[in-house]
């Protein structure tokens, strides 16, 4: 019997393998050669080592010497203070130069609902009607009382194509958005919903046809829009497989109801479960990435009794919607000549902008009052990830780091308050914070992102480079490094956005974070799993796997039990990448990650996004509970997403067996 | 190469079916700029330049020669107004190029005769100094190939700046240059709507053939049953 490093079986041939190059390894570093960048320099890429690479485990034959390679900061005049001006991989272009924090922040206005929909919403699709829609609506299905087939909050959503700006010194953008009935937006109208209130919103697409011919480069009008986190039924989760074109829509119910509410803490749910942040974005397979880059995304602010929107009462977190603020992350690319906004078609790794785009416009300003402000970041992606710090002293030349109170990850409000420096996030994970502007009457403090990262890969150290062959071409050539941080030194990091506590001395009825408030307790995970099941997320000759295999929508890759306990272990085997893995349906929480219980903050709460680091293996506790049907689990790296690094699974009654789906 | 379709020769005529008259009408093909191919996008909409920039930047027009020996034109001949699939192989490739081959072999029945007339499917070999056009030729046929399914080589550097161009290029040189890592997925695309993607080599040839249907058919909606 062979055994790899996770204990697995493993054939004589492939443990032979792994002793070459390990070996081979050996005596690299024996003979002082450490990074992969002096091996290919030197000729001695094994073919040891690179049938270990092959398979996955590159990182592991080489050591952890080499974690990637470029920044987009190597050479040339940096033109935007701020931004990445010089190189961006993947063979894109450089973005036009741009004024930093002269245009004021957007904040999304409150999304509004409509009193009625003609035709009026069906239990069953209203084919007829040109509805798109898998399945009847299953929240009727267990209370009509509680859960109308019509219910009070009703919001009809046109997806539409519209021009907009998203910098003065850029031209108008043909992008898509969503219309609430007050004019099509991106990011689209900020929901603002209730436990208790059920809701319905028509999803419309009113994008042009496909065969119109007016594309804009990128985007299929072909769409599915997902909810992202929302403990909902499957018909109305907003699946990849699900798509519909235009002049046609899908009704989905938002029942807005705590998990458990049907199976372990009925009626109600479990008041521990509350979500707070939730997003909605396209999700169309294959074409997912392209689609939120053109603007398909938007927030989703969920409340209770608890959790009010009102400082006054329940916790006392700052009042939604003046001081309670959605923060919509995107990195994006512009043409050079034209400053188009473009998208790379042709990548297979992840994308990354020189551009900063804050709820749509790049490096706004934004005036607050000195008092307290709930803010709600979300990353959008593609492929970016950030670490958040507050900076001040930037105009003085002398940058300094200011502490700020982490309260919720992904959207969910963790059990106190937590000071904190700097907050990292990736695609799809959604932090809130607290910052207390009281001490800064008059200053300008900046949310500045220091984490470096250079190509889709991940987070990359900082003396990492990608540099500029030559002025005139796309290429840039890597350079790769060794092991540095990936945090950039205060005040060199992208300044993203800046605050100017200019604003009016105003009330500040808030629950001071220093006081130690506490919200929601998290859920015991003591309950024994019905199954433990392994997803291997790997890289078979250039394509995105889950255990071996590729997303199909056709394909039902394992059953979940419903209303049962599982336990997912996730490892990554692709080397030196990070994925971004996101399960629908239910929240998870992380047991352990490399065999330890979580150390860091943003890993402590209840999470729908897990981020799986370079050769990491991490253990998930999950109750799939009350609903029933099929979702998926995949990389939120879009493009890793969209090149099949996703698998389908449905909750059925009686669940499989299947331990490596 | 295969005859002109229909849909090319309508379109040199300027009496393009609907779905593609758009494009002829919006792109203004006759206006190239100096040094781009003939039929290149004009640049004076979005969707003029998008395309533009696409073919500048992923569809050079390099020389190519077809397993018939006919010498061809990458964005030219091969994929300008067409519905494609792209992928890299070579012959003696053991490793997944046989799954990969025999998949777009099942592809291709699974498609039935809009190969060759909606679709266009091009297999190019990665190792054009190992790799003669009669190696291609007998590939080719023992895989059943029919025609539609185009197997081509290049100059050396010309495959090398195709494979980059298409997106078939790791970001780590070390792994690239190991033709055993070669990246095994297929791209897609629908090149007058500048409809682009891409899937993996290896997944059930049903699944790709369905997603290969909507560079033919866009304008389709799917709802999938659990």
């Amino acid at each position: 019997m062979y055994y790899n490093v996770f204990g697995e079986k493993v054939s004589k041939r492939r443990f032979k393998q792994m002793c070459a190059a390990a070996k081979n390894r050996r005596e690299l570093i024996a003979a002082g050669v450490t990074s992969r960048r002096e091996m290919f320099k030197m000729g001695l890429l094994t073919a040891g080592g690179l049938l270990i690479a092959k398979h996955g485990l590159s990182s592991r034959a080489y050591g952890q010497s080499v974690t990637t390679n470029n920044p987009a900061s190597g050479g040339g005049t940096n033109l935007s203070p701020g931004t990445n001006q010089n190189c961006v991989p993947g063979n894109q272009t450089m973005s036009p130069p741009t004024r930093p924090f002269i245009v004021p922040l957007t904040v999304m206005p409150t999304a509004r609902t409509v009193p009625s929909l003609t035709p009026t919403p069906t239990l069953n699709p209203n084919v007829g009607a040109g509805e798109v829609r898998a399945a009847p609506f299953q929240a009727p299905g267990i209370s009509m009382s509680r859960f109308p087939v019509v219910p009070q909050t009703l919001y009809q959503f046109n997806q539409r194509q519209f021009s907009t700006s998203q910098h003065p010194d850029l031209p108008k953008q043909t992008i898509w958005g969503f219309d609430d009935g007050t004019g099509p937006r991106s990011p689209g109208p900020t929901y603002q919903a209730f436990y208790g209130k059920p809701q319905l919103t028509r999803n419309i697409n009113s994008l042009p046809s496909i065969t119109e011919v007016n594309n804009t480069g990128f985007g299929m009008a072909s769409v599915s829009t997902h909810l992202h986190n929302a403990h909902n039924p499957s018909e109305s989760d907003g699946n990849p497989c699900d798509f519909y074109t235009s002049g046609h829509f899908c009704d989905q119910y938002y029942p807005n109801v705590l998990a458990g509410f049907n199976s372990t803490n009925q009626p109600n749910g479990d008041i521990n479960e509350s979500l707070s942040t939730l997003w909605y974005h396209d999700h169309r397979v294959d074409f997912t990435s392209q689609n939120t880059y053109k603007g398909l995304a938007g927030m989703y602010c969920l409340f209770n009794q608890f959790d009010t929107g009102n400082e006054e009462t329940g916790f006392r977190l700052p009042s939604f919607p003046q001081f309670d603020i959605p923060l919509i992350f995107a990195d994006r690319t512009y043409d050079p000549n034209s400053g188009d906004l473009v998208f790379d078609l042709f990548n297979l790794d992840g994308i990354l902008g020189d551009k900063f785009l804050v709820n749509g416009t790049i490096q706004p300003f934004f005036q607050v009052s000195p008092r307290r402000y709930r803010f709600r970041l979300l990353d959008t992606g593609p492929s970016r990830f950030y670490e958040f710090f507050l900076t001040g002293g930037v105009a003085a030349g002398s940058p300094t780091t200011l502490p700020f109170y982490l309260i919720a990850t992904d959207g969910n409000l963790i059990p106190a308050p937590v000071q904190v420096t700097s907050v990292r996030i990736g695609p799809a994970e959604r932090v809130e914070v607290i910052i207390d502007f009281t001490k800064f009457a008059g200053q300008t403090l900046y949310l500045e992102n220091r984490l470096n990262q250079i190509n889709g890969q991940g987070p990359a150290a900082v003396d990492s480079q990608v540099a500029p062959q030559n002025s005139t071409t796309t290429e840039c050539s890597l350079v790769l490094n060794s092991n540095q941080p990936a945090i950039k030194a205060a005040g060199t990091g992208d300044l993203i956005m800046q605050f100017r506590v200019t604003g009016p001395q105003v009330a500040d009825n808030s629950v001071n974070p220093a006081s130690n408030p506490s919200f929601y307790q998290l859920p015991s995970t003591q309950a024994a799993p019905r199954i433990v099941r392994t997803f291997k997320f790997d890289r078979l000759n250039g394509q995105w796997s889950i255990n071996g295999q590729f997303m199909d929508c056709n394909t039902f890759r394992f059953a979940v039990q419903q209303n049962s306990v599982e336990q997912w272990l996730l490892t990554n085997l692709t080397g030196d990448w990070t994925h971004p893995v996101h399960i629908h349906l239910e929240e998870h929480q992380i047991l352990t990650r490399n065999r330890v219980a979580p150390t860091v903050a943003t890993d402590m709460g209840r999470k729908d996004v897990t981020q799986l680091h370079p050769n990491e293996r991490v253990q998930l506790f999950f109750r799939f509970r009350d609903w029933l049907g099929k979702y998926p689990m995949h990389c939120h790296n879009v493009v890793h997403e969209d090149h099949a690094m996703m698998a389908l699974w449905h909750v059925v009654a009686e669940g499989d067996d299947v331990n490596v789906p | 190469m295969n005859a002109l379709s229909r849909r090319d020769m309508l379109g040199m005529l300027g009496m393009a079916p609907l779905a593609v008259g758009g494009v002829a009408r919006a792109y203004g093909e006759t206006s190239a700029a100096p040094g781009a191919p003939a039929g290149a996008p004009a640049t004076q909409t979005i969707a003029g330049r998008a395309r533009r920039r696409i073919q500048e930047q992923h569809l050079p027009n390099l020389p190519l020669i077809t397993h018939e020996g006919k010498r061809v034109l990458f964005y030219d001949d091969l994929v300008r107004n067409k519905n494609v699939s792209m992928n890299f192989f070579y012959a003696k490739c053991d490793e997944i190029c046989p799954l990969v081959m025999a998949n777009l072999a099942k592809v291709q029945r699974l498609l039935g005769k809009q190969v060759g007339r909606d679709m266009y499917m091009y297999s190019f070999t990665l190792k054009p100094a190992e790799d003669s056009v009669d190696d291609l030729r007998e590939h080719r046929k023992m895989l059943g190939a029919l025609p539609g399914w185009t197997f081509l080589t290049g100059k050396p550097e010309d495959i090398e700046t195709l494979r980059a161009a298409i997106g078939f290029k790791y970001p780590d040189p070390a792994i690239d240059q190991d033709k055993t890592q070669h990246i095994g997925n297929i791209r897609y695309g629908n090149e007058p709507l500048m409809l682009w993607s891409a899937c993996p080599g290896m997944a059930h040839a049903d699944w790709i053939a369905e997603t290969l249907q909507w560079m033919i058919h866009p304008q389709v909606d799917r709802v999938q049953k659990s």
